[in-house]
Formats: C-alpha cells, sequence, structure tokens
C-alpha cells in the first residue's frame, strides 16, 4: 500500500485551476481528485454531502450547534445573537466549514471561501472529519449518523406537538431543566441502543404508557401482600450508583408526564450524539488537520495545484495549527488542532524516520508501516488514551510543553516537569489526565432514592484532587428540584469524607454545618 | 466507490434562527425594555427611526452547569516553556487568577461579560410602544390635506373631450364596426358572387326576376353596411385621471410644554412618547418635518429638544405665553400656506386662572386657522381646572382643528393618540 502511494503516482496533471474564484465544476473536480488520493491512503468515508452556504446561514448553522434541524429554544436564539454580534463586530471570523456526523456525512461551506480554502475544507471535512466519524470506535459505539437527521426531525416535531398542546413557556422551561443536566445523559460503560427515528416514533406511545406504569410499580402507596420483603428490596434505590442522570430521571421521577419524560429522552438522546465529539477533540480535529496536510501536499505533487494555491493553503493550515505559548495574550489553552495535528504528524515521522529515542519509547510504531499505524491510532482511542499512549517526548519537546502543579493551600505553584527526560512521562500523563472527560466534568452520579420517606433523590459528587463544583451548582440543583418534584440533596466528596452539602430547596444549615464553616477560619 | 453531491444551499432562507431569537427577546423583554426605555430618554424624538444596542449582564443569561470551581490540587500543562526547570515555584498572583494556570483563568473568566445584542428598528418601537398598547401604526390618509396630483388610472367611458383617448376609441369602434356588420358582409359577399354567377350566363337562361332580387338586397345591405356610424357614444374612451391627495412635503410640528415646578420628569416623560408618537405619525406622512419645542412657565421660550425635556424651572404659570410666542414663530418662519402646523401641548393642568380666556382667544383668533391641527394632552389625575374648561369651548366651536384629551398614566397615551387623530382620518 504505501509503496504503492508513494511511488506509482509520479505522472503530473496540469492543475485543475490556477483561479482563486470556485466553481460547482472545479468544487466537483477537487472532490474526484482528492477522493481518490483519500482512497489511496484508505480513508474509508460515508458519502459526501456538500452544501454551499452563505455567511448569514453558517451563523443559522453556528447557532444550532451545526445541527441542520433543531428544535426550537430561546438558548438558540441566544447563541445566534452572540454570533451575529462578534461575527459583524469583527471579533471572530466564521469557520470555514461546519460538518456533521451523519449518513450521507453533511459538510457546509462558505461562499465566501476561495478556492484554495473550499479544497482545503473538502479534504478536511469530507475526508478527514468523515472517515474519523465512520471509524473511531466512540463514534461507532456511540452514534448512528444514519439515523441522526431522521432523529432530529422527529425532536423537533414532537417538541412543537408538545409546545402546541402545553405552551411555548411550559415547554422551554422544562427543555431548560433538561439542558442544565445535557451531559450527564450518557451511559458511559453501557453500550446504547441505536437512535432510529421510525422506530422512535412508533414505539414512542406504546413507551409512554408502559413507562408511567413502571413508574407507578415503584412508586405504589398501597400495601402489598409480602411488604416486609419489598422494603428489603428497594431499600438501596438504585442498587448500584447512576450516572447517567437524564436516563435516571427519565425512568424514575416521580411526577413527570409522558410528555416530559420523552423531552428528557430527547435531550439525553441529542446528548450521547454529542458524547463522542466531547472526548475526541484533540484526535478529530488532528486527524482532520492531518488528513487535509496530506491530501493538499500530494495534490501539489502531483501537480493538480500550483504554487500560489499552496501558498494560501499553507498560511491558512498554519494559523489553524497555531500555538500561541503560555505567556502569550492570545493563549487561551491547547490548541486541539495543533496538539493533534503534531501527534498524528510525528506518528508517521516515527513509522518513516525512527531515532533511537522512538525505538526505545514506541518499539510497536517505530519502522512500521505509518498508514497502518495512523489508522489503528484514529480507530481505537479517544483524547485521553491517545496522549497516553502517542504523545512522544520529540512532540512535548517541539510544543515545549510543561506541567504547573497548583495546591490551593500553598501560595506558588510548582514546576512540576518539564520537557525532559525526568520529565516527559509526567507532562503526558497530566496532559491526558486534563483530557479526561471526568476530569474535565464533575463526576455526579444518583446514589441514593428515599422511597419510604420523602422521595428525596441524592446525588454525591465524587471529588477529583478535592476540586470543589463551582457557584452554578445550586442553579443546577433547582433544575434537578424541577425536574425530580420532590427533595435534592447533593453531597461533595473527597475520598469518604463530605466536604460540602448542597439541598433544594435550600435549608438552613445545621449547627453541626455552621460548626463545620466556622472550623474552616479557626 | 465514493459518491460526492454539491449541493447549492444559498437560495434556501437565511432565516432559520429567527423563530429561536424571537424566543430569547420574550424571554430577556424585561431587561430590553429597560434597556430601551434608557435608550429613548438619551435619544432625540427625531431619532427614534433605528435600532438599539442591547446589553444584559451575562449572569442573567448563563444556563448553568455542572462545572468545577476553584480549589483543590491540579496540574496543567501548557506549552511554550522558555525558562522553567522541574521544581521551579512560582509565586501566585496575589487576588485572582494567575497566567501561570492559564486553562482556569480563562475557563472562570467566561460568562460573566455583558451579553451585547443588536435589534431592529422594528423591535425597537414594540418594545418601545408596548405600554401604550400599540397596534400597527396604519398610514393614514390625511383629510385637510390641499395638494393633490392627477394621477393616470386607467380609462373610463365618460368624460370631457379634452380627455379622449383616440387609439382606444378607433379600436372600439372598428371592434365594433366588425362585430355588428359581420353578417350583412358576409351576405353581401355570398350575393354579389350570386349576382356575378347570374350574370356569367347566357341572357335566355337568366332569371331576371332572382337577379332583380339580387341587386335589390346587395343594394339594401350595402345602405347597411354604409349606415354602421364611423363613431358611435360607447366607442369612446376617456383617459382616467384621479386626483391622488398628495402631502405637502413640509410640516412643522410645535410641541407646547408646561415646565413650571408642578410638571415631573415623569410626566415629562409621558409627555415625550406623546409627542414621540406625534412625530413619527407625521413622518409617515410628510417628507420633510421641522419640530420646534417651546416650554414655558411664566414666560415661553424656544428651546432645542435637550432643554425641552430635562431642564427644570420653577415659578408659577402662564400658558398663553407659549401661545403667543408659537403665533410669533408662525408669522416669522412657517407661513400657513407653505406649512402643515401641527401643534401638540402638553400640560399638567395648572395655570393662572385669568389667564386662560386669554388662551382662549388667541387659540381662536390667531392658531386655528393656521394649523392643520391642535391637540392637548393634560397629564394629570386630579379635577381639571379653569384652563380645561376654557379650551373644551374652543373645542366645541372647532371641533375639526382641535382636540384635547386627558392622560393618567402611561397606558393612556396611544388610545388617547388614536383618539385624537382618528376623528381626522375618519
Amino acid at each position: 500500500m504505501t509503496e504503492k502511494v508513494t511511488s506509482g503516482q509520479s505522472e503530473r496533471h496540469d492543475p485543475i485551476t490556477a483561479s482563486s474564484e470556485w466553481t460547482f465544476e472545479f468544487i466537483q473536480e477537487f472532490d474526484r481528485v482528492i477522493g481518490n488520493i483519500a482512497l489511496e491512503y484508505r480513508l474509508d468515508t460515508y458519502p459526501n454531502q456538500i452544501e454551499i452556504i452563505s455567511s448569514e446561514q453558517m451563523m443559522d448553522a453556528y447557532s444550532s450547534v451545526g445541527m441542520p434541524v433543531g428544535y426550537n429554544h430561546w438558548s438558540f436564539g441566544k447563541q445566534f445573537l452572540q454570533t451575529q454580534n462578534n461575527y459583524k463586530r469583527g471579533f471572530m471570523g466564521l469557520a470555514y466549514e461546519i460538518v456533521i456526523n451523519s449518513n450521507p456525512c453533511i459538510a457546509y461551506l462558505m461562499e465566501e471561501n476561495t478556492m484554495a480554502m473550499q479544497a482545503l475544507v473538502i479534504a478536511h471535512a469530507c475526508y478527514g472529519h468523515n472517515s474519523f466519524f465512520k471509524n473511531n470506535y466512540l463514534f461507532k459505539t456511540w452514534t448512528d449518523a444514519t439515523a441522526i437527521i431522521d432523529y432530529l426531525v422527529f425532536a423537533k416535531n414532537y417538541v412543537s406537538q408538545c409546545e402546541n398542546r402545553y405552551g411555548v413557556s411550559t415547554v422551554e422551561t422544562f427543555l431548560d431543566s433538561c439542558h442544565a443536566l445535557q451531559n450527564y445523559g450518557v451511559d458511559r460503560y453501557k453500550r446504547p441502543s441505536p437512535i432510529s427515528a421510525a422506530e422512535e416514533a412508533n414505539r414512542q406511545q406504546e413507551r409512554e404508557d408502559y413507562m408511567q406504569q413502571q413508574i407507578n410499580l415503584l412508586w405504589r402507596t398501597i400495601p402489598t401482600s409480602k411488604p416486609q420483603e419489598q422494603v428489603q428490596q428497594r431499600s438501596g434505590f438504585p442498587a448500584e450508583p447512576e450516572e447517567n442522570l437524564l436516563y435516571f430521571i427519565e425512568k424514575n421521577a416521580p411526577l413527570l408526564e409522558p410528555w416530559q419524560r420523552e423531552l428528557v429522552r430527547i435531550v439525553r438522546k441529542i446528548g450521547q450524539y454529542f458524547y463522542p465529539q466531547r472526548q475526541t477533540q484533540v484526535m478529530n480535529e488532528g486527524w482532520a488537520s492531518f488528513w487535509h496536510y496530506t491530501l493538499m501536499n500530494t495534490l501539489y505533487d502531483r501537480g493538480y495545484v500550483n504554487e500560489g494555491f499552496m501558498i494560501e493553503f499553507l498560511n491558512s493550515h498554519a494559523s489553524v495549527v497555531y500555538q500561541p505559548p503560555y505567556d502569550s495574550k492570545y493563549y487561551s489553552g491547547i490548541n486541539p488542532y495543533c496538539l493533534g495535528f503534531n501527534m498524528f504528524r510525528d506518528i508517521r515521522r516515527m513509522c518513516e524516520e525512527p531515532t533511537e529515542e522512538d525505538y526505545a519509547w514506541f518499539p510497536d510504531v517505530a519502522g512500521k508501516n505509518w498508514l497502518d499505524t495512523v489508522h489503528f491510532a484514529m480507530e481505537n482511542f479517544k483524547d485521553e488514551s491517545f496522549i497516553q499512549q502517542y504523545l512522544s517526548p520529540k512532540v512535548m519537546r517541539d510544543m515545549r510543553l510543561f506541567c504547573v502543579f497548583d495546591d490551593e493551600n500553598r501560595d506558588e505553584y510548582e514546576i512540576a516537569a518539564i520537557h525532559d527526560e525526568m520529565g516527559y512521562e509526567k507532562v503526558r500523563a497530566a496532559l491526558a489526565e486534563q483530557y479526561n472527560l471526568s476530569t474535565r466534568e464533575p463526576n455526579i452520579q444518583v446514589v441514593n432514592v428515599d422511597l419510604k420517606g420523602d422521595r428525596s433523590l441524592t446525588l454525591r459528587h465524587t471529588r477529583h484532587n478535592n476540586v470543589p463544583l463551582n457557584d452554578e451548582c445550586e442553579e443546577v440543583l433547582k433544575h434537578v428540584y424541577r425536574l425530580w418534584g420532590f427533595d435534592v440533596h447533593l453531597e461533595s466528596v473527597q475520598g469518604d469524607e463530605v466536604k460540602n452539602l448542597y439541598h433544594m430547596p435550600v435549608r438552613p444549615k445545621t449547627e453541626e454545618e455552621k460548626n463545620l464553616e466556622n472550623l474552616k477560619y479557626v | 466507490m465514493i459518491n460526492t453531491y454539491v449541493v447549492d444551499r444559498r437560495l434556501n432562507g437565511k432565516n432559520k434562527s429567527a423563530v429561536n431569537r424571537k424566543r430569547f427577546l420574550e424571554r430577556y423583554k424585561k431587561h430590553i425594555k429597560r434597556a430601551v426605555n434608557d435608550a429613548v430618554n438619551n435619544r432625540s424624538i427625531t431619532d427614534m427611526e433605528h435600532g438599539e444596542s442591547i446589553s444584559i449582564p451575562g449572569q442573567d443569561i448563563r444556563e448553568p452547569v455542572f462545572g468545577h470551581g476553584k480549589g483543590g490540587k491540579r496540574n496543567y500543562v501548557n506549552p511554550g516553556n522558555k525558562e522553567f526547570v522541574s521544581g521551579d515555584m512560582i509565586e501566585k498572583p496575589k487576588g485572582g487568577e494567575g497566567q501561570g494556570g492559564g486553562n482556569q483563568a480563562s475557563n472562570s473568566g467566561e460568562g460573566m461579560d455583558e451579553f451585547t445584542f443588536n435589534i431592529t428598528q422594528d423591535e425597537f418601537l414594540e418594545f418601545l410602544f408596548e405600554d401604550l398598547e400599540l397596534p400597527n401604526l396604519v398610514r393614514k390618509e390625511l383629510k385637510s390635506m390641499d395638494d393633490f396630483v392627477y394621477r393616470h388610472a386607467g380609462f373610463t367611458n365618460v368624460g370631457v373631450p379634452a380627455k379622449i383617448n383616440v387609439v382606444r376609441t378607433l379600436k372600439n369602434s372598428h371592434a365594433r364596426r366588425i362585430a355588428l356588420s359581420g353578417k350583412a358582409r358576409r351576405r353581401l359577399k355570398e350575393v354579389t358572387a350570386l349576382i356575378d354567377e347570374e350574370e356569367q350566363k347566357d341572357r335566355s337562361l337568366r332569371n331576371e326576376a332572382y337577379l332583380e332580387d339580387l341587386i335589390i338586397e346587395k343594394e339594401k345591405l350595402h345602405n347597411k353596411i354604409t349606415r354602421m356610424p364611423f363613431i358611435d357614444d360607447f366607442d369612446l374612451r376617456y383617459n382616467l385621471s384621479m386626483k391622488e391627495p398628495t402631502p405637502s412635503n413640509a410640516a412643522v410640528m410645535f410641541c407646547l410644554m408646561d415646565v413650571s415646578g408642578s410638571m415631573t420628569q415623569q410626566t415629562k416623560d409621558m409627555a415625550k412618547r406623546f409627542f414621540l408618537l406625534l412625530y413619527m405619525f407625521l413622518r409617515r406622512n410628510y417628507e420633510k418635518i421641522e419640530v420646534v419645542f417651546i416650554r414655558h412657565h411664566t414666560s415661553a421660550k424656544e428651546v432645542d429638544e435637550e432643554e425641552f425635556f430635562y431642564s427644570r424651572e420653577t415659578g408659577g404659570t402662564i400658558v398663553s405665553s407659549a401661545l403667543k410666542k408659537m403665533q410669533e414663530i408662525v408669522d416669522e418662519r412657517y407661513p400657513a400656506s407653505a406649512w402643515n402646523i401641527y401643534a401638540a401641548q402638553a400640560s399638567d393642568g395648572d395655570n393662572w386662572n385669568d389667564d386662560s380666556p386669554i388662551c382662549q382667544k388667541i387659540l381662536e383668533r390667531d392658531l386655528l386657522p393656521k394649523v392643520q391641527y391642535f391637540s392637548y394632552i393634560e397629564i394629570t389625575p386630579r379635577a381639571h381646572q379653569a384652563l380645561w374648561q376654557a379650551y373644551d369651548e374652543v373645542r366645541s366651536r372647532h371641533p375639526d382643528a382641535f382636540a384635547m384629551e386627558q392622560i393618567i398614566d402611561q397606558a393612556d397615551i396611544f388610545p388617547v393618540f388614536r383618539q385624537l387623530f382618528q376623528r381626522k382620518s375618519s
């Protein structure tokens, strides 16, 4: 395979166009050529649907998180106003492209782009992201590209039906509460059933009836023949802590109407659809950037594009993968495009030009077939494990990565490790940890429901390195309270020690808690 | 095999977000209205016809989610190391986030700023007049307008000879003649043919009587055809012109307001909204509008808008001073022949008692003959005083040009406005 790619294609072609103006014919021609080269590189993709849109439409697409159809909600309006305002004032440019994980894979191209930009975007989105969507294990497990559009249509119609029946503001407020928990709508360890719109619509009524029956069973107050046994069975409900808060609420909240459960489900399903994207930002963008770079260079090598085109491409490429240093005023964290691009590039380098160091650190990579290796890396990892597995000393040196340790009890930051022999492992582990979803988002689970008593719901926040929750926590709890319908408690725990308790409705502090608070200041 | 479709979506609607945007505005109505009200107070009344930039505190529109707060122990990995080696200690900056923990600084700083966006002029006005229970302003024709323009408006069959449309008329005449003589002409042709045929025959075979009949018939037909009038009455078509009222292109609006001590800022704000409505109403009818502000207590003065609405005076009230001032200005700068003159007077009804009859006299003798419309609003919850009584008499004698109403709170403004101006348009 490699030989075929590197040697067999030495014939020169004439440039497709020298003009910077795009036309539909040129786009098709570029797509055909890029597509053929992508095949040589074994990029396996969904069919592409390239949609040319105007900048206004791009703003629309932006504010609906790129979804081609979405239910109506004020928060999308807020997003839109924000985008529009920033764009009009020139604070931000619009993305050159938005790509949607669906089958066919929809990519939006802006009409303002030049020909070179369109080609770059086609390579990046239609072959880079697209192949990632189709082959990465998280996407394969969690999303169903063929069904998403239909499901969104179903969701939109269902929400608007509910609005007609129960009033816009009722539905909006309820959705607000669901949105507050959208990131907590995923079973991380269970494989989900694929979502299919047709099935959803057909089975929805059935499900409503069945579910209501189940809930009633759970909350039944009429004594049964063997009350003793029941209590024992239910004493710890749920039996295992449940991390999928929305799922738990959908199935168990005592007071929700069937339509409300369906809305919870919709928000949960959409959250699930985005779940892989949240965990593969570095990989996904890195993969797409790696391929637009590789594909464009191949185009140039074969004469399909001229020097002017390449200069424009490289200029855009350089700004996309630019990483400002930590002390720059433009610094806002590590640029996932840059990190991912560097890593994939480096994997290829290690395969093609391995050094002593590479053999020592990556015996499985150094000197192997680069195409096999990058495909394997793309298919089987998420950001956290990808970094842990593939971040090489060379990339750490090139990016001059260093790790700062911050302990709230100390007045100084400590440089825990830098890009040197002693520090590589530590920097790598810290960076991988930084992309661990449970480090980025608090780990909150349902631990108990007081079935026999006041029906209160208890959540537990398991602290990571004693990092507390932010100030919005109580606001979120209000939403949980709205969904659950009875008291909600949240305990924030470090190890076995309860560090903080939140209650909704807010409860006056007990004596004991006051003492605890006071102790802090001693 | 890979298949790619390229779709041009540019012609699809671009306002997919319009619904969501509207919902957002609906949800933050309170904030927006506050901003709009502030904006009105900062704007000139001649400057209402554009949108506004609205700011809402960031935290008010935040959608809360669980997140990490400050504190605990953490590691951050940053790029671009220049001078650090392992084990270096760096002082934390006092009072807040340091750039050493750049990651965190950017996370917690987000969303706290003002959220700013723009609303359009229509939305601006909608929010502005919401309290006023304002329906969509419809364009009304003002009956008292003197200027007309004749516009071509099709054709008619009655009219004066000067307006005859020759082409249409001849077309009709031609058509009528063809239509009415068709049968006769056809018959004439036949008869002529028959006569020819008959005459071709040998004399012995000829049927003389039949030929005679044919010739007579031919004669008759010919007569019939020639009797057909070339132009008949109902062929006539005239160009139709409609008289369309056209706004004489200039209007002047006088805003008269009492600024004596008894007028509070709140009363003035109400008056401002009323003047604003009037201004916009005129804006829709006239190309050019000038606004004259006259404020008065015991003496009147022409002022600019800022001073008109926001400077305070104390002292008594002599309304006639303002009317006199207005009269002077009209005489000086706005001849009634060239200007449509409108006046709106706002007051809380206080006047020096002996002055009210004078006001009445000035109005009736000097002003009303010149103005299109004079409206008086009394912004007070109290009982009416002498000025109202005096004006009431004016109203009864000049119902076409004079109107007055009482306003108690904001919600009255529009209904009153409508009442005042409906009379003109109905």
